[in-house]
């Protein structure tokens, strides 16, 4: 009888898991404010105080498809195991895992032109410790882009979010480049390329 | 310390501040600003400054002071970071490299975000039944043009009743009222405000609070204050006194709320 009950306890849990595993790619996957991605507060309120169990177990499933869950802190990030207050803050989104071969990015609806101007602007702002001025980053695209294709770009970027602009006219990186983009390893590539 | 000084100490400290702005708005290198030959400098200056504005230079001025050091301790925190990269190296690597290359490199880091839109049966099912319920447009958003009414005559009572006319003249009420306040008065010569303005409804009280004020304003009668006793009385002039414009004159404010009309009426009834 132990065993039995044992075996129904534990297809209760898994059947628990089940349900807000498919909950929490439900919140994740599809967009429901003006940003993508959920809050820590939110993903509290629909799965429980224990979500960042559901959703490591959810980035464990996505792994075979080389997705995973990336977690975007307000403010710095933690520098050790972050607290459920700080979770709780902070944003998740659903990224892929892996890179994406250039020629894909096209029917994501990104030039070649496009993605080189964004590389450059937050490679530039890296160099300039998380701040730059934006004329200093459109006199370095324009030395390569076009002039007008540096003012739409440089649109294109803040309104998606990889940079943010403050009223003195200075470039910080946005909460998109902090989701998407490893910037470590992008300076690291960068460098890493011959003269 | 003399006027000449001092002007010229307001503008080294301005010249200070324009510096310490520059570090956080423009980007300056913070170790440009010698921090310590300025505290030195405020220091100096501090005993000498007594007007309010001159105190809110000095305050300003440590201020940005504050936000030039914590602009320097975020650059050695960067710079124990591992994100931290020679500027002039990376800008002649980005320089070097082709736009195919930096779209190649940069891709290999990039992971953008999934994100999904699609519409429900539920959601469509909602959206049709609010779409059945909407008024139309031309409904909506008719313009209404202005009334057309036939023209009339009308009473002066008419006007009296619509209370766009007053059947008095606002100074015939005003000594009217005074006149009440000589006869509540009596001998006794004074009366505690609230047993003057006080009515049995809230909105009468709140007219006569009112016209109280102007008796006070306009010289027909005088308030006389007890605060420790918490007590307000009200003393009418015999005859309104005009020199008292001649005269500096305070506001008192007094508060006629209906809590405190509710207090009084209960006391009253007591």
């Amino acid at each position: 009888m132990d065993e039995m009950e044992r075996g129904e306890t534990k297809m209760t849990r898994k059947a628990y898991y089940a349900r807000k595993i498919k909950r929490a790619t439900q919140l994740l996957f599809y967009k429901r404010h003006m940003k993508p991605g959920v809050k820590g507060w939110e993903l509290k309120n629909a799965l429980g105080s224990d979500y960042p169990k559901i959703l490591k177990v959810l980035d464990d499933h996505l792994e075979k498809l080389d997705l995973q869950v990336k977690t975007v802190f307000e403010g710095e990030e933690p520098a050790g195991k972050p607290t459920l207050e700080e979770l709780n803050k902070a944003r998740f989104f659903i990224t892929l895992r892996g890179g994406l071969p250039s020629k894909d990015a096209k029917m994501m609806g990104w030039r070649i032109d496009d993605i080189a101007g964004l590389a450059t602007a937050i490679s530039y702002i890296i160099s300039k410790k998380g701040k730059a001025p934006r004329e200093e980053v459109e006199d370095l695209l324009r030395s390569k882009l076009p002039g007008w294709r540096v003012d739409i770009n440089m649109n294109r970027y803040i309104r998606s979010g990889y940079l943010a602009e403050d009223e003195n006219e200075q470039l910080y990186l946005d909460w998109r480049t902090r989701a998407e983009v490893d910037q470590k390893a992008l300076v690291d590539l960068l460098l890493g390329t011959e003269s | 310390m003399s006027n000449k000084e001092k002007k010229l100490s307001s503008e080294r400290l301005q010249r200070v501040i324009e510096l310490c702005k520059s570090v956080e708005e423009r980007g300056v290198d913070p170790f440009a600003v010698d921090v310590d030959d300025i505290i030195a400098t405020l220091q100096k200056y501090f005993p000498e400054w007594e007007s309010t504005e001159e105190m809110a230079l000095d305050a300003e001025a440590v201020q940005y002071l504050a936000s030039v050091i914590q602009n320097q301790g975020d650059w050695v925190k960067h710079r124990s970071t591992s994100l931290y990269t020679d500027p002039f190296l990376l800008e002649e690597k980005i320089q070097r490299l082709c736009k195919e290359e930096l779209a190649t490199l940069f891709t290999t880091v990039w992971n953008p975000i999934i994100e999904l839109e699609q519409i429900s049966i539920a959601s469509l099912a909602e959206a049709l039944r609010y779409w059945n319920e909407l008024v139309p447009i031309s409904e909506r958003w008719q313009k209404n043009g202005p009334l057309q009414v036939a023209a009339g005559a009308t009473t002066w009572e008419e006007l009296v009743r619509l209370k766009i006319l007053a059947e008095k003249t606002f100074l015939e009420e005003l000594e009217a009222f005074w006149k009440e306040l000589k006869q509540k008065v009596g001998e006794n010569e004074k009366i505690l405000y609230w047993d003057f303005v006080g009515a049995d409804t809230y909105s009468e009280t709140i007219d006569r609070a009112y016209l109280t004020s102007f008796l006070v304003t306009y010289g027909y009668a005088t308030l006389e204050l007890h605060p420790l006793e918490e007590e307000i009385f009200i003393k009418p002039f015999t005859k309104p006194k005009s020199e008292l414009s001649d005269k500096r004159m305070i506001s008192v404010p007094i508060s006629v709320s209906s809590e405190e009309w509710m207090k009084w009426k209960e006391g009253r009834q007591r």
